[in-house]
């Protein structure tokens, strides 16, 4: 039977009795609360215990009993006692042969065992139980069990298995355990029955107490299992004896449920205080303040560890009392993991303590002085950190165990607190004695006499020159030296010798002073023992040399005294000469003054003045030889032996004996007990970690400790530091950090067996004071007895250790290789380090810098030394060759994936660099091919080309050189203007990224609250500003210019020759020239070309024939930065169009011309942008450097601000930037200037058509924007004579040239700021005759009315004069609007007005222009090399087709240009048709002049290809080309070409 | 067709702009195009695209889903300038109008495969106060002037975003002769792979 069941059973049993239902639940569940109570029992404590299974459960139930405060801890450590496998046949046995079993058990002397026995034995004898009663036993249990208890608290601590201790536990049990049987117990039948019937069958009645009462039950279980049942009992523990009458109420309320329902009188439910201590007992835990073994703390068959004693840094921790510390642990171990708290020491864990042993604060100051010293700053230089990582080992690095071996050999302290004034003498005598040694050692005085003596032998041997050939010059110069040297060394020895005589006579005064010390306390603390040996010497000899020495010294003294006698005299006549003098001129200055009474007062004493007085000289004396003698003997008795005196040498030994302590006074006595319970020990720390330490050696009598330890440390890093640290104990309470020693990290070459010992001394700065006989440290005291002369020693000694590089097993030494070693170490630097090595200087000199490689045993595989090793390889193989150079990164080579070479013969990555590099032809190359081979090699030759050129001067395209200079230096300009501008489109504002809108103000506040109440969809929807985009974000292909041609005016008509009609105007080509947009008009003519009217019913056969008709040109960069152009542009059309002619229609309009009809000509409107809409570049945000007055600049800008502030889209300019970077006034520009003479002298009496020729003029002045390709990145403004030296400007330069004409003509003329139609931003000029404004282009030298519609200025914003600027501040800009009267201050802002005065600036243009005539020669020469070049190009452009010339027309057209140029292109077509029909009566003819000015041939041959001359395909046609160029002065060249083709007619 | 030595390599991109996160806005769109290098061209598919308006989901998530496709197929000579997808997202404010909520840019994966990617959308700040005044009020917020200067580094220094939300991103990528060129983008434990 189980025992678990079977007592189950018990339980129901006595359940039975109240309730007769069986509920088997409800009994596991009383079951299980038993168990669990159970599991609180306490461990047992001894092994032995576990000797049996009877005996571990009679254990139990003893503690059960007995230790009820304590049974609650151990619950982790042991399984419940009910999983034991009870034996019952023991339990049997034991229940039929008790006596027998009790006698057995007694032997095995297990004391729970005889406790059981006890027990079982009681049971079968319940009798005397009975006979108690209740009350008896309440009363027993009253004060029986409590003192009790007491008792065994109180022993539990020691062993319980004390057998004595057993017994009288027994006892005590014994007594408890009577008078526990209550009154309604079951009788002993029940008893019997429980043991003997069975009970299976019979319902079992459960637990009849609520769950709150499962408790109550359990113990009344138990309790019955203690009385009832000793075979149950194995499986049981009765440790609720001492239950006492609680149990019995319990019981009482579980006898009789039944009674509850009827009758409602209970006993007052009282709970003694003993039932409610026992109840909390089993509530509340209380932990024990024992105590807890170690081994519970620990893992099952685990060891406690002390991480100390293994030399690990455990700190130390904080201080707890032990009691607090045992409650803890208790309380830990009856947590559920509670272990998880415990090291493997078996300790709480627990930080080192956080306390620091004294104060952070400082101190409290003392006084005023403490508040300076308190906030006084230490200036620390910044030291610079030293990276981390070269002081570990580094992946290139071998990992390898390098090994340091430390030897400790010992410790001697120099002083120490527990010296007594013996020791401090003591010390001081070896000290001095080992000072003595040294110097005996090295006996600096014997060689300094030996010196002495060869000096003096050498003097004497020059004085007797056995040389005769020696100079005698150079003899006195030796002898002298040598003199003064025998001078010097005398002084060495002498203090030499007076320094060993001084240390002996120390040494002798401090070893008397021990023995008088060691007399007057009658005892003798050190073993120390000087003894003075005399050496015997020979007198005679002695005396002699002595006498000898003494002579010579004489003598050289007195050679020496004689010779400053010497020089005394000398001085002292010289000083009596002058002091005579001085007296003479007193005398007589006496005298003086004696006869002028009325002399200053001051200037008496000024001469009288007693410091201006020579005192009179004394005569010195000669040296006497006696008293030199005399000084000579003295010195000499001082500082050296007497002939004849003993030599002493003092020997120190150990042999004295030191009293033994019985005979010594007490508190000698006491010190040397101090000394002995001082221990000391030894820190090493590496790298200022701690790594080991030495035992803990007791501090000798001798103050001597011997460690003798070596300690090999296996290290990875280099050593930075080596830290000894020296700790001191006093016996077992506190350990003092003496101090710390650090040693020197060992050279590289220190390896251990060849080191040697050394000392290293240290010091410590306590304060110790003792109350023995102890001298103390820090701390003053005396020798004398009245307390003078006092000493303070500081604690000190000395370690002796070596340290030294272990040796591996194959004989290299485990040293770190040198790449970790620190720089700033200095061992570690000479080596690692040339230049401190050698010096820089070395550096140079390859076999210096290869020796001290070698010598520094640098590692040839260390990366760091590269450079070093291969210069040395280079030097050290004996080759003759030694590179001049010292290449720092020789290993770069290895990295570099080709040579560079390559890499540069690498088409793609040229091509790539070349792209990133934005040069031109490459900035938008698309797909660079992924192999070279795929990347052709013409794709280069325009930029080589272009390279090329850049330094030759291309004279081939350039007819005369002074063009081709200016082209080139165009060129330039336009080059250095094209990267500013890239490099600005990298500087990009955040208007360029974000689109933001403006903070409106209040006009646009009421316009956008006006626009909430507007129509979504307006009928007639306004047009609306388009998105911008910036050009950073275009590729190619992104950009369309639409051209929208709206309509024509005035365009030439065909004459009806032509027979087919249908042509028309609106044809146009948009020719995407690079900076160009060409629209040239052609007259588009279907010919039919079928010759035999049979064919025309099967097939039309037509031709279609352009006919150029003329062209309209605009820039690109006008497209771009207007955005949209939108205007009537008029052609450029031919002065003579040959079969074509104007429509004059005659109409009224012309009313208002009343000069002439100045808009003669056909019209184009256009409407041209860009999709998308490009926002224009930002002009460069540069502020140039001035020469102007810093008032002007100012008021320009805020004349321009307020401008802006007016009407932000009138541009105002009042400076400009020269050609030099410079910015001028603008008005500096405008003065009169004179036009060439022959200009002036073609027409004399007409004035208005000088004006005309001066326009033409400057109109024939090529064109050049500064804005080369985009934008106006900055407008140069060039002086008229540069600009006529350049040949080339823009607008403004035309403008002001023909401006200042004007002015020279005597005309009022104007710059005219404003917006034109072709080219956006320009600038015009305005004259005022006849009462009329005329604004003329610059550019064109066409000039317009102010009313002309045609005209292409469309805004006027500002007007520049020579003496001032006005700004429009009317409301329309428009030259038909407005008035141009700039004496109206409403209508004209001025810039210098009544409060800014004009200050009469000068001009920058030069005084007079100066024009050389064209050589006319050369222009001819140009004309007929132009005429070829072109005849070749149109041949060019016809492959196909077979070039006529035809030679009869061409000599006719080019006598006709000459009259074109006279006639300006004018009125010349009628007789220029009639005679070319007479001429050339059966042609069809088509053919026109073209003019232009001359820059350079490439335009001119744009131009021709433009017209499309050469594109006509019939078969017979012919072609005649004329060239006319009409020289103007200063190399401005007219160009006419005439191009025509002829068709015969049949 | 397979040339032994191709001269380009093909990058094929497929995938969905699947969904956002604006914790604060509803009713989105979005708008995507490519950015590319000189060397780019695209041979397939669409490089831009607007999506539906899209509203919240009614669960917690409020995720706002699109789904909208991506496909596209680039060749190239030079993974330099490797595309970019510029994603951005507009959808009505207050008062109605469509404002921008956000931009942002990511890099089509290098190696083949599917990948995942959520970026996060920002919006340019108003340079003052008064100006975000302004632009809420008026409904024109800052925008850039071209969504795709948010896949170039250029010039970003000059301005200040601000942060709405996220999209996520899916993307299939297959690549074609990368590795004939010499390019190596696939994952590590592929490198080896013999070709």
């Amino acid at each position: 039977m189980n025992p678990e069941e079977e007592k189950v059973k018990i339980i129901t049993e006595e359940s039975t009795e109240d309730d007769q239902e069986a509920d088997v639940g409800r009994r596991r569940k009383s079951s299980k609360v038993q168990r669990q109570r159970r599991k609180r029992q306490p461990p047992t404590a001894d092994p032995k215990e576990m000797v049996s299974e009877k005996a571990h459960v009679g254990s139990q139930q003893e503690l059960g009993q007995e230790e009820p405060e304590t049974h609650l801890l151990s619950m982790p450590a042991r399984r419940g006692p009910r999983s034991l496998p009870p034996i019952p046949s023991m339990s049997r046995t034991g229940f039929a042969e008790f006596s027998m079993r009790e006698r057995l058990r007694e032997k095995l002397q297990a004391a729970r065992s005889k406790a059981e026995s006890v027990l079982l034995q009681e049971i079968p004898t319940p009798r005397p139980r009975r006979l108690r009663s209740p009350g008896e036993k309440v009363s027993e249990t009253g004060l029986g069990t409590e003192p009790s208890e007491e008792v065994q608290a109180a022993h539990h601590r020691d062993d319980s298995t004390s057998y004595s201790r057993i017994k009288f536990r027994d006892a005590v049990q014994k007594i408890k355990s009577k008078p526990q049987a209550p009154p309604g117990f079951p009788s002993a039948e029940e008893a019997c029955n429980f043991f003997t019937f069975n009970f299976d069958p019979e319902p079992e009645q459960p637990a009849l107490k609520a769950k709150g009462k499962d408790r109550d039950g359990a113990k009344q279980e138990e309790e019955e299992g203690e009385e009832e049942s000793p075979a149950g009992g194995v499986s049981r523990t009765d440790d609720e004896e001492l239950l006492g009458d609680r149990d019995t109420k319990d019981f009482l309320l579980g006898l009789d449920p039944a009674a509850e329902d009827f009758v409602a009188i209970r006993p007052a439910e009282y709970e003694g205080v003993h039932t409610r201590l026992e109840k909390e007992k089993e509530i509340l835990f209380v932990p024990s303040r024992r105590a807890v073994p170690t081994y519970k703390k620990l893992p099952e068959n685990v060891q406690p560890r002390f991480l100390e004693d293994e030399g690990l840094y455990t700190g130390a921790r904080p201080e707890m009392s032990r009691t607090n510390q045992n409650i803890m642990e208790n309380r830990l171990l009856q947590q559920d993991p509670g272990r998880k708290w415990f090291g493997d020491d078996g300790r709480i864990l627990a930080l080192p303590s956080p306390i620091k042993p004294f104060p952070s604060r400082p101190p409290p100051l003392a006084q005023e002085l403490s508040d300076k010293a308190g906030l006084e700053t230490l200036y620390k230089k910044a030291v610079k950190y030293a990276h981390r990582t070269q002081h570990t080992i580094g992946s290139g690095d071998p990992l390898g165990n390098f090994q340091l071996d430390i030897d400790v050999s010992g410790l001697i302290f120099t002083h120490h607190p527990c010296f007594s004034r013996e020791h401090v003498l003591a010390a001081r005598l070896a000290q001095l004695y080992d000072q003595y040694l040294a110097r005996h050692q090295r006996n600096k005085a014997k060689f300094l006499t030996d010196k002495l003596q060869a000096l003096r032998n050498a003097v004497r041997s020059g004085l007797h020159p056995e040389k005769p050939h020696q100079s005698l010059d150079a003899t006195q110069r030796t002898i002298n030296e040598y003199k003064s040297e025998i001078r010097e060394t005398r002084k060495l020895r002498d203090a030499e010798q007076e320094k060993d005589r001084t240390l002996l006579r120390t040494i002798i005064k401090v070893w008397k002073e021990m023995k008088a010390l060691r007399e007057f306390q009658r005892f003798t603390n050190t073993p120390l023992k000087l003894v003075l040996r005399k050496e015997k010497v020979n007198q005679k000899a002695e005396e002699e040399a002595y006498e000898a020495e003494i002579q010579a010294e004489v003598s050289e003294l007195m050679e020496e005294h004689t010779e400053e006698y010497e020089q005394k005299m000398e001085e002292y006549r010289a000083s009596y000469q002058q002091w005579k003098v001085w007296r003479r001129a007193q005398k007589a200055k006496k005298k003086k003054k004696k006869q002028v009474e009325e002399c200053p007062e001051g200037e008496t004493e000024d001469e009288l003045s007693p410091g201006e007085e020579p005192t009179k000289p004394a005569l010195p004396e000669p040296p006497d030889r006696a008293a030199l003698e005399q000084q000579a003997r003295e010195r000499a008795a001082h500082i050296r032996r007497r002939p004849g005196e003993p030599a002493l040498l003092p020997e120190l030994s150990l042999a004295g004996s030191v009293t033994p302590s019985d005979q010594c006074p007490r508190a000698e006595v006491l010190r040397r007990e101090d000394v002995k319970r001082r221990m000391v020990y030894l820190k090493i720390l590496f790298n200022s970690k701690e790594v080991s330490r030495t035992v803990n050696r007791q501090l000798g009598a001798d103050f001597r400790v011997h460690f003798g330890q070596i300690f090999n440390l296996q290290i990875f890093n280099w050593p930075e530091s080596l830290l000894l640290q020296v700790y001191e104990t006093v016996g077992h309470t506190s350990t003092v950090l003496l101090a710390e020693v650090f040693l020197p990290v060992p050279e590289t070459t220190v390896v251990t067996g060849r080191a040697p010992m050394e000392e290293v001394e240290f010091s410590s700065s306590q304060h110790v004071t003792l109350d023995h006989e102890g001298v103390g440290s820090g701390v003053p005291f005396s020798f004398e007895a009245d307390g003078s002369n006092q000493l303070t020693l500081m604690t000190s000694g000395r370690v002796s250790h070596s340290v030294a590089w272990a040796v591996g097993d194959n004989g290299t030494p485990l040293i770190p290789p040198l790449s970790q070693q620190n720089i700033g170490f200095r061992s570690a630097l000479k080596r690692a380090d040339a230049i401190s090595s050698i010096g820089t200087s070395g550096l140079t000199d390859m076999k210096k810098l290869a020796k001290w490689a070698a010598e520094s045993k640098l590692d040839p595989n260390d990366p760091n030394n590269a450079p070093l090793m291969q210069l040395i390889s280079v030097a050290t193989s004996g080759e003759s060759y030694v590179p001049d150079f010292f290449r720092l990164e020789q290993l770069q080579q290895e990295f570099n994936f080709v040579t560079n070479e390559e890499l540069n013969r690498s088409k793609r990555f040229r091509l790539l660099c070349l792209r990133s590099q934005e040069v031109p032809e490459f900035r938008n190359y698309k797909q660079i091919p992924a192999y070279d081979r795929e990347i052709m090699e013409k794709v280069f030759q325009d930029y080589e080309k272009r390279l090329r050129d850049k330094s030759v001067i291309e004279t081939r395209d350039h007819i005369d050189t002074h063009r081709a200079v200016v082209a080139k230096y165009l060129q330039q300009v336009r080059e250095s203007v094209v990267n500013r501008f890239l490099t600005a489109k990298h500087h990009i504002l955040l208007t360029d990224l974000v689109v933001e809108d403006e903070v409106p103000n209040i006009s646009i506040w009421g316009l956008s609250l006006f626009k909430l109440a507007e129509q979504k969809r307006p009928l007639r929807p306004r047009r609306k500003g388009r998105k911008k985009v910036t050009a950073q974000n275009l590729s190619d292909g992104d950009i369309k210019l639409l051209v929208n041609i709206c309509r024509a005016y005035d365009i030439p008509v065909r004459k009806p020759t032509a027979r087919a009609p249908n042509g028309d105007y609106s044809t146009a080509s948009l020719q995407s020239v690079k900076d160009e947009v060409f629209i040239n008009v052609f007259d588009e003519v279907l010919h039919d070309i079928l010759e035999d009217d049979r064919e025309r019913g099967s097939g039309i056969h037509t031709r279609i024939e352009r006919h150029w008709l003329g062209c309209v040109k605009i820039p690109f960069s006008t497209i771009y930065s207007q955005a949209r152009i939108d205007g009537t542009f008029k052609i450029d059309i031919p002065p003579v169009l040959l079969g074509y002619c104007k429509e004059r229609s005659v109409t009224a309009e012309r009313g208002l011309d009343s000069v002439r009809s100045l808009s003669e000509g056909s019209y184009l409107t256009l409407f041209i942008t860009i999709e998308p809409q490009l926002v224009p570049g930002q002009p460069v945000r540069e502020k140039f450097d001035s020469q102007e007055d810093e008032k002007l600049l100012q008021a320009t800008e805020k004349f321009q601000a307020e401008c802006a502030l007016k009407f932000p889209n009138r541009q105002c300019f009042t400076t400009v930037i020269d050609l030099s970077g410079k910015t001028v006034f603008i008005t500096r520009y405008l003065k009169p200037l004179n036009p060439p003479e022959e200009l002036l002298n073609a027409y004399p009496s007409n004035p208005q058509a000088i004006a005309e020729l001066a326009a033409r003029y400057v109109s024939l002045i090529p064109f050049l924007p500064d804005t080369a390709s985009f934008t106006g990145v900055c407008d140069l403004w060039s002086t008229s004579d540069q600009f006529l030296d350049l040949l080339a400007g823009d607008e403004e330069e035309h403008a002001v040239l023909l401006c200042n004409y004007f002015l020279f003509l005597g005309k009022k003329a104007w710059l005219v700021m404003g917006n034109a139609i072709p080219e956006g931003p320009t600038v015009y000029v305005l004259t005022w005759e006849q009462n009329h404004y005329f604004i003329w282009n610059p550019c064109s030298g066409h000039f317009y009315g102010q009313f002309d519609t045609f005209c292409p200025l469309k805004s006027v914003s500002c007007l520049i004069g020579p003496d001032n600027i006005w700004f429009n501040i009317q409301q329309y800009d428009s030259p038909l609007r407005i008035n141009f009267d700039v004496t109206k201050p409403k209508l004209w802002k001025s810039f210098f007005s009544r409060s800014l005065p004009y200050p009469g600036l000068s001009s920058v243009q030069p005084e007079e222009l100066i024009y050389q005539r064209t050589d006319k020669a050369a222009a001819a020469e140009l004309q007929d090399r132009i005429e070829k070049m072109l005849k070749e190009k149109i041949m060019d452009w016809r492959p196909r087709h077979l070039t006529r010339w035809n030679r009869h027309c061409t000599s006719t057209l080019r006598h006709f240009l000459p009259l074109l140029e006279r006639s300006h292109g004018e009125d010349v077509e009628d007789d220029h048709r009639a005679e070319l029909q007479r001429q050339l009566g059966d042609y069809r003819f088509s053919g026109f002049p073209l003019h232009l000015s001359y820059s350079e041939v490439k335009p001119l041959i744009e131009a021709v290809y433009s017209t499309g001359v050469h594109n006509i395909d019939v078969p017979n046609a012919e072609f005649a080309l004329a060239v006319y160029i009409h020289p103007y002065p200063k190399n401005v060249l007219s160009v006419w070409i005439y191009v025509a083709s002829l068709i015969r007619n049949r | 067709m397979t040339a032994a030595n191709p001269s380009v390599f093909l990058l094929m991109v497929n995938g969905q702009v699947e969904s956002a996160q604006f914790p604060e806005y509803d009713d989105l769109y979005c708008k995507y195009c490519f950015v590319y290098g000189q060397d780019w061209a695209p041979t397939a598919g669409l490089e831009e695209g607007i999506s539906q308006i899209t509203s919240k989901s009614q669960d917690v998530r409020q995720v706002l889903v699109w789904n909208f496709p991506i496909d596209v197929t680039f060749k190239s000579t030079n993974p330099y300038g490797w595309p970019q997808i510029v994603l951005s997202v507009y959808g009505p404010d207050v008062f109605g109008n469509d404002v921008v909520r956000g931009y942002g840019a990511v890099h089509v994966p290098f190696s083949p495969g599917r990948h995942k990617r959520t970026i996060a959308m920002f919006v340019p700040e108003s340079t003052s106060k008064l100006q975000k005044f302004t632009s809420w009020f008026m409904g024109r917020r800052p925008e850039y002037t071209d969504p795709k200067v948010v896949a170039q580094g250029e010039g970003r220094e000059v301005t200040r975003v601000r942060s709405q939300g996220f999209v996520t991103l899916l993307f299939n990528v297959v690549t074609k002769d990368m590795r004939k060129l010499g390019y190596d983008t696939g994952p590590a434990d592929t490198q080896d792979i013999p070709r």
